[in-house]
């Protein structure tokens, strides 16, 4: 789960973090009105969605000509006309696909003066299984450019769980960002700061680029990204109720109601499979025979009855999808529990396009017999292969 | 022979007492005679757990008394998310040697700390997330499918549950059989890597060939390549069948920023299947074939 630039900069203010004054609005009426408790006497008027590049994006409702995601503004009354301009717009970068996202949360934040912007990250390194962090002298640009031009500024130091981050640990991260002073003094005290945060709220990617040293030579956190853990959210309510709705795919959305893995895709072939590894195998099954899968959809281990019908119910109204793939092999998962939820949900909403069904492992019996039973109109398969073709062939010759 | 586990292996069961768990234990006692000794719960210890058909296990309020008491050697655990991690600790501070988690989601940071502890031990973990591992005829640990395996000469190892049926489905097709499956589980923080179960398949008289699938994300399967390269050089080499999955799956969904950098920038499925054939490995294009492209390099 994302959350926007705002909120990760209070939840890392409250665990200590430096961070500029700044506001977050959803309309013009609040720009005005709190931007001028602001203390100026510059600003940054910054989109808030979940995709990076908003700097260097475009508004898809204005010219060519207009600024990106992020811009400075040097009065109250210039902050407004800005906020005017971007809220409601569609802001494309290189992360939000052509689509591009709408811009409902604006954030301004009181103007700071750089002296240096460094890159600062955590994350678990799943090479050794251990929290890292990644940092880099080399602050403000796309990691991924440093690390292709000059990988050896990216400098990776990983934390022994049961010591946490120790004083020899800071020391390095300081050596490696080159910090002096009182911005080395900052460091030494924050690093463990925000480690202490990344577990204690089960983030999968803290990413401050750039954390800045500033022309008084202090840190301040000036962008934050932050991704938490789907797998804990259980225990953190607070980080729940962070989430923005509008952010989501609305069949997405759907189906993580059912806890079920989906992602939406482009093609006309939908997917209903158990297991995340057979699941990618489905949809590169179907590639390689000439189609499109039209989502990835893992029902995965014990699902009910009920919610093996809500996906199937998901995957039939897109409207997109020409033929639908059920794959199972049954493990954890039993055939009988998959028959069950297909026939109830075809009862329910129909079928309209050909469905190919391919049972095996737990229970296979079971669910054919519940399958022939009902007299639904299936196109039955033996193995991934022959499925894979049959639904292929269906699709094309409709 | 077969690794890892054999007709003698002795299993205790965390989370014997839920749903998952009864299934499940019922299915491997079912599977010739699997030696599911007893299970595990801390507050129903000194019960007694029967299945449908009246057959009976006991239960234990600790990992180390259910030891002690039945000379168990591996655990199973189906305990839910929140309790998984805290369950493999227990089993391995009770130094069982050989631990299966099959549990899926559980969160990554506690998994840190379990990789921690498994260091700093004798124990083997598999998973979790992942389907446990099976020897033909002798033994059952998890919730793979009975019905699909056959005893024979091919091992297979996988990131992936339902591949992995996948891969025994087709070998058993062909005729060729399995001596040990094992499924290491997809979550990013694990127990046993590919190389540790390579290195034992490679030391198995009985398994002649190897099935090896692997998925998008981290470098395991390039480790694994070289590892098996290398190993090639000293003159162990097996006929090893490979597949990576997730050709076609959107890039970005899951893995965030830094983590393609740290694992400098690798990950994706090309890079994997050049890695695998520069190791002699044949990579199969399809998962509906490998059994098929077994028995045809087979034949030379």
């Amino acid at each position: 789960m994302n959350i926007h630039e705002y909120q990760a900069k209070r939840l890392l203010y409250e665990y200590g973090a430096p961070i500029a004054d700044g506001v977050a609005v959803y309309s013009v009426e609040q720009a005005e009105k709190w931007t001028k408790r602001l203390p100026g006497p510059f600003y940054v008027v910054k989109s808030q969605i979940h995709a990076g590049g908003r700097g260097k994006g475009k508004f898809k409702e204005l010219g060519p000509d207009a600024k990106g995601g992020v811009r400075l503004s040097y009065s109250v009354e210039e902050v407004v006309a800005n906020v005017r301009e971007m809220l409601g717009c569609t802001l494309v970068t290189e992360q939000t696909g052509l689509a591009g996202k709408q811009v409902n949360r604006i954030y301004i934040e009181n103007g700071t003066n750089i002296k240096r912007e460094l890159y600062f990250s955590l994350l678990v390194d799943r090479v050794v299984g251990r929290v890292a962090f990644v940092v880099s002298t080399e602050g403000g640009m796309d990691i991924e450019t440093v690390a292709a031009k000059t990988s050896d500024k990216i400098i990776t130091l990983r934390v022994d769980p049961d010591k946490g981050v120790t004083r020899d640990d800071a020391d390095k991260l300081a050596d490696a960002l080159n910090l002096e002073g009182p911005a080395r003094e900052d460091g030494l005290k924050l690093f463990p700061i925000f480690y202490r945060a990344f577990v204690e709220k089960d983030m999968s990617l803290l990413e401050i680029n750039p954390l800045i040293v500033m022309d008084n030579e202090h840190l301040r956190v000036l962008d934050a990204k932050i991704s938490f853990d789907n797998n804990a959210l259980f225990r953190h309510p607070d980080i729940v109720a962070l989430s923005d709705i509008l952010e989501e795919n609305p069949k997405e959305i759907e189906a993580s109601k059912y806890d079920l893995a989906y992602v939406a895709l482009d093609g006309n072939i939908g997917c209903m499979v158990n297991g995340a590894g057979l699941a990618m195998a489905t949809m590169d099954i179907i590639k390689l025979y000439g189609a499109n899968p039209a989502n990835f959809l893992d029902v995965g281990g014990g699902a009910s009855e009920d919610k093996v019908k809500a996906a199937f119910k998901i995957i039939a109204s897109d409207s997109n999808v020409k033929g639908i793939l059920v794959n199972i092999f049954g493990g954890i998962m039993r055939c009988d529990v998959i028959a069950k939820g297909v026939v109830a949900a075809v009862k329910e909403i129909g079928l309209k396009v050909p469905l190919v069904v391919r049972l095996e492992g737990t229970n296979v019996e079971r669910g054919k017999k519940i399958l022939q039973d009902n007299n639904l109109d299936i196109i039955p398969a033996d193995d991934l292969d022959s499925a894979a073709q049959k639904i292929v062939a269906a699709v094309k010759g409709a | 022979m077969s690794i890892l586990i054999n007709k003698d292996t002795k299993i205790l069961v965390q989370g014997l007492t839920g749903k998952t768990g009864t299934f499940h234990t019922e299915q491997a006692l079912a599977y010739h005679g699997t030696q599911m000794v007893g299970g595990v719960h801390p507050k129903k210890g000194g019960k007694v757990w029967t299945n449908s058909s009246g057959y009976s296990l006991p239960i234990f309020a600790t990992v180390a008394e259910g030891k002690e008491k039945t000379g168990a050697d591996a655990s199973v655990i189906y305990v839910p998310p929140a309790g998984a991690a805290d369950a493999v600790i227990e089993a391995i501070e009770a130094e069982i040697g050989l631990i299966i988690c099959i549990t899926e989601g559980i969160p990554v940071l506690d998994m840190v700390r379990v990789k921690a502890r498994l260091e700093k031990s004798k124990s083997r973990l598999i998973g979790p997330n992942c389907p446990g591992i099976l020897t033909p005829e002798e033994c059952k640990i998890g919730i793979l499918p009975s019905s699909i395996f056959k005893k024979g000469f091919v091992g297979i190892v996988s990131r992936s549950g339902t591949l992995t049926y996948e891969a025994v489905f087709q070998t058993t097709n062909e005729g060729l059989g399995q001596t040990t499956v094992i499924g290491i589980g997809g979550d990013p923080v694990k127990g046993m890597e590919f190389i540790d179960v390579l290195e034992m398949f490679l030391a198995d008289d009985a398994t002649k060939s190897i099935i090896m699938i692997g998925e998008i994300g981290g470098t395991a399967e390039e480790k694994a390549a070289q590892f098996l390269k290398d190993e090639a050089k000293k003159g162990r080499e097996k006929l090893t069948i490979g597949f990576i999955v997730g050709r076609t799956a959107p890039p970005g969904r899951t893995m965030g920023h830094a983590g393609a950098v740290i694992s400098g920038g690798k990950g994706g499925a090309e890079d994997k299947i050049a890695a695998m054939e520069e190791a002699g490995i044949h990579v199969c294009s399809s998962p509906a074939k490998l059994g098929a492209m077994l028995t045809e390099v087979l034949k030379g």
